[in-house]
């Protein structure tokens, strides 16, 4: 198995899953909060959302540019790793 | 609603759809062995599969279940949204690559790579037909859906035309093809959408009182001192009959003058009265609108279409053209009028549906909570939480346990190109999830809806745009349920073709015949999906993805993580998992409330479930089945 790879998979997946599970946690036990306008008028429960979407783009960026290509592909290009 | 049938739209429909097929045979000749059938020879550029996963997944839930939701009820749709995209992480994250390294054609490769076992082909074979079946439902109840207003044909026939064109798709192709035509319609139902937004924030809102057809809602005034048969009625009105009628669900109180509906508002010394609407089903059979039977030809009498803001901050009437914060910023402090929807008892006891005016404030319309299936969110019933808690996680899990997702895995040539192409799909469909807020926002406010079918939302919008945009968009709705409808039953076609016939019954196949079984399973799972399409007509499709993803979710998820993550899975753990998650998943469904109401028509304290969503208890119940089982049959 790739560790380096999966490694860093769960990382940022344990992180993805603080956020989402913050965003359903507020919902659930403090919906009052959803409610509130902190920025320009628009209210927390489109701001989150939109964050979380952007977020999840974020790090499967993060992830892309920090996995390394696996063994079957350098040895198929021929690097000498 | 009576939709008139427009040439430009139909003409644009059938060129859309003509040039689909054409790709679709053209494509199809190329791949003939079983390897170019099932998985497109793994030879798809992953930009192409990327973009192809969006076209896949951004299926009739997303476009028109989403759009519809939150167009009736606000926010809450867009939770859909936020959970479809969240369970793309855990595609990406943990199930991407190993599905690449592990499998060869469908789901159940992955499982059994270390053990082949047939117990766990027949399990999981199983288990992918289920799970698709279930997610077909929905696309077919929506491809209905989408042909009514576009060529005026009934539910039904909706229903057939994707089945019967599905089925030719999938028969004379296979993968190469279901790729390519997912990737056209993938990118451009993104373009569209983009485009749809941006004409939304362009039009800005404007205050009415009434929809698009040009129809005034009616309020009527009178001091609570004036007895009912002394009111002052306008003209139309005076004389005719009056009965009070009490509301079967809300407790609200109406009133019927004549053939009109109104609901009464008490205020200090006042009586209001809102206009409201009227359906009925007589005994014979005839469909009674607003008291009068319902027509066959625009300008008949049919339900008046709704949807409008009713007050502007700062009393203005209009805004002009907005920005994407704005727009939500002036929508917080506006009142947009909503309906809601209740059965009165006539005269001669036959149930009426009264659809009545509920003027909601936007900061309302804007926080979560307000549909009935996310009641949790403003309850302060525990069940109600954890209904809620369930479905976000059933979303969350889901996504990567679909097995017409896990299939794309396959078509590319490496895991990076996996990995790469997941990294597409999640841009390209979160993308897409946020302009699902601003399209369901702005048919809100269109004054096009059309009460009783939320799922018509999407279109309807763009109809009142433009009739080209309308056809645009209908068309590449409808493209889209084709090209989900191919993935699934290609995905069931793989599951019994490689799991259920070669490696569990181990019958002897060449390649020509694979592919021969495969088309015939194509052809039956498609006749299933058609019938099933049209019994569950009457769902939100977004509401009934929902189900497939907590079945999906609890049948596939464990074994699928577990074997990742911990060398003690046995084979016996694989099979009962698999199996308890799909049983107890798909039996907290049929026993659940929402069920009892809306398909078997009973009333929902029966239901022998606390609350509907069951990921909560199966998902974990079909992780703890894995540990346990396999604990008990390791090998010493």
């Amino acid at each position: 198995m790739d560790t380096h790879n999966s490694r860093i998979g769960l990382v940022l997946f344990v992180v993805y899953l603080l956020l989402y599970g913050g965003f359903v946690f507020l919902n659930a036990f403090a919906a009052e909060v959803m409610s509130t306008t902190p920025i320009a008028g628009v209210n927390l429960a489109i701001l989150y959302g939109f964050g979380l979407i952007v977020a999840a783009l974020v790090l499967a960026l993060v992830y892309g540019f920090l996995c390394k290509p696996t063994d079957d592909e350098t040895a198929a290009r021929g690097d000498k790793k | 609603m009576i939709h008139e049938a427009s040439y430009v739209a139909i003409a644009a429909f059938f060129a859309f759809v003509a040039v689909t097929l054409g790709i679709s045979f053209y494509l199809g000749g190329k791949a003939k062995s079983s390897q170019g059938y099932f998985a497109a020879h793994g030879q798809i550029p992953w930009f192409v599969n990327g973009i192809a996963f969006a076209g896949d997944y951004l299926s009739a839930a997303s476009f028109l279940g989403i759009c519809g939701m939150i167009a009736f009820y606000g926010y809450d749709g867009f939770l859909y949204s936020i959970g479809y995209l969240a369970g793309w992480i855990v595609a990406l994250f943990v199930v991407a690559e190993p599905m690449k390294r592990l499998g060869k054609f469908t789901f159940a490769d992955a499982l059994d790579a270390k053990f082949n076992s047939p117990g766990i082909k027949l399990a999981a074979g199983i288990s992918t037909l289920a799970v698709s079946v279930f997610y077909l439902i929905p696309q077919m109840v929506g491809a209905g859906v989408l042909v009514q207003p576009l060529l005026n044909f009934p539910h039904w026939v909706g229903v057939v035309i994707v089945g019967a064109t599905v089925i030719v798709i999938v028969v004379t192709a296979g993968m190469v093809s279901t790729t390519w035509v997912q990737f056209l319609k993938g990118s451009l139902l993104v373009l569209f959408s983009a485009i749809l937004t941006v004409m939304i924030w362009a039009r800005g809102f404007e205050t009415k009182e009434g929809g698009i057809d040009g129809h005034v809602f009616r309020t009527l005034t009178f001091d609570a001192d004036i007895p009912q048969n002394e009111w002052p009625l306008p003209p139309d009105l005076a004389g005719a009959s009056m009965r009070p009628l009490t509301g079967t669900a809300s407790q609200r109180t109406f009133i019927a003058i004549g053939n009109s509906m109104w609901s009464v508002e008490a205020v200090p010394g006042k009586v209001i009265l809102h206009e409201a609407q009227t359906v009925q089903k007589l005994a014979d059979g005839t469909l009674l609108v607003n008291g009068e039977p319902l027509g066959t030809k625009k300008g008949d009498p049919e339900l008046h279409p709704v949807g409008y803001v009713s007050k502007l901050p700062g009393g203005e009437q209009k805004t002009g053209p907005l920005g994407p914060l704005s727009f939500f910023s002036t929508l917080q402090e506006s009142e947009v009028v909503l309906w809601g929807k209740d059965t009165v008892h006539g005269e001669d006891g036959e149930p009426v549906t009264v659809y009545f005016q509920k003027p909601t404030p936007g900061s309302q319309v804007l926080r979560p909570g307000e549909h009935p299936s996310f009641k949790g969110i403003r309850s302060g019933k525990l069940l109600d939480k954890l209904n809620f808690l369930s479905l976000m996680l059933a979303l969350f899990c889901g996504t990567a346990s679909l097995p017409h997702i896990l299939i794309r895995y396959y078509t590319v040539k490496d895991e990076s190109a996996a990995r790469k192409s997941t990294i597409v799909g999640i841009a390209s469909i979160g993308f897409f999830y946020v302009l699902t807020l601003y399209m369901g926002l702005g048919a809100m406010t269109s004054g096009s809806m059309d009460l009783t079918d939320s799922n018509m939302a999407a279109p309807l919008l763009a109809k009142s745009m433009n009739e080209w945009l309308f056809a645009a968009i209908s068309a590449i709705a409808f493209t889209t349920v084709l090209g989900t409808v191919s993935g699934l039953i290609l995905a069931s076609a793989g599951a019994v073709t490689h799991d259920l016939m070669a490696s569990y019954l181990k019958i002897e196949m060449s390649d020509h015949e694979k592919v021969r079984v495969a088309k015939i399973t194509s052809v039956i799972v498609g006749v299933i999906a058609v019938v099933l399409g049209i019994q569950f007509k009457n769902l939100n499709v977004s509401y009934l993805v929902g189900w497939a993803f907590s079945v999906a979710a609890s049948a596939n998820l464990p074994s699928l993580a577990m074997i990742l993550f911990w060398k003690g899975v046995t084979r016996q753990g694989v099979i009962t998992a698999v199996l308890v998650g799909m049983i107890s998943s798909l039996g907290w469904i049929l026993l659940s409330a929402d069920t009892f109401t809306g398909v078997y028509g009973l009333s929902a304290d029966q239901a022998l479930v606390p609350f509907s969503q069951p990921g909560i208890v199966t998902i974990p119940l079909g992780f703890l089945t894995l540990v346990v089982v396999s604990l008990m049959t390791r090998k010493k």
